[in-house]
């Protein structure tokens, strides 16, 4: 895909986000602003400590609609280059989850790209997340401050 | 195991666990016939006000009606939670 277009990817295996960002940001010289986030399983101590978090996704409809957003996305905002990887499967605390980056001349076009594909992978993408604490697996809804999220924009 | 002829059900998140697997291969036609073969436990979850279908990949309507041809994808997709 060339550096105008967006790179959208599903990976079942964990990735490295600073290599990540590394080669976006080399692909990009002409971006005057990059601006990146990382969602990563969140280390909770006690007695609901996540050991385990799965997210399961469904091959005809999930990739699918990650790469739609981010043509909405590049739609949007004056953009030269979007990355967005998700990752399925099982992970553990500390393991990436979701990294975001856009880059782009001025910084507030990154920025707001960048929300508004966060907002969006979290409420509307094709996602089901289950954690395994010390009672067992449990299948977790979505928050009804993710569809708030999403009404922003 | 030879699929044809047959239409398969896929069941998300939750509705996996419910059902028991991850999909069903089924008789193709209308889909409230289908529904009627199945667990009656099973098929109140799958018809749940908050499950979304998806025909091949393809959100329906609300009120659709929907039958299923031979080879078709029939997905049930309760909310998500991503990110």
């Amino acid at each position: 895909m060339p550096d105008s277009g967006a790179a959208v990817r599903l990976l079942g295996e964990g990735f490295s986000p600073a290599e990540e960002m590394a080669t976006f940001t080399a692909a990009h010289p002409e971006a005057g602003g990059i601006v990146s986030f990382l969602g990563q399983v969140r280390a909770e101590p006690g007695a609901h400590a996540v050991e385990a978090l799965e997210l399961k996704h469904y091959a005809a409809m999930t990739l699918p609609g990650m790469e739609a957003l981010a043509a909405a996305t590049r739609k949007r905002w004056a953009l030269d280059g979007l990355l967005i990887i998700h990752r399925y499967g099982v992970m553990r605390a500390g393991d990436p989850i979701v990294l975001v980056a856009a880059a782009a001349r001025h910084r507030r076009d990154a920025f707001a790209a960048a929300d508004f594909a966060m907002d969006h992978l979290k409420s509307q993408s094709w996602f089901w997340k289950r954690e395994k604490t010390a009672s067992g697996w449990r299948w977790i809804e979505p928050r009804p401050d993710d569809h708030r999220d999403r009404a922003r924009w | 195991m030879s699929t044809s002829g047959l239409a398969k059900l896929v069941f998300l998140g939750r509705l996996e666990d419910i059902a028991g697997m991850g999909e069903l291969a089924v008789t193709p036609g209308p889909l409230e016939h289908i529904l009627a073969a199945l667990d009656p436990a099973l098929a109140v979850e799958l018809l749940g006000e908050r499950v979304r279908m998806a025909l091949n990949g393809a959100l329906l309507g609300d009120n659709e009606a929907v039958v299923l041809a031979e080879g078709d994808e029939l997905a049930f997709l309760p909310p998500v939670s991503g990110g």
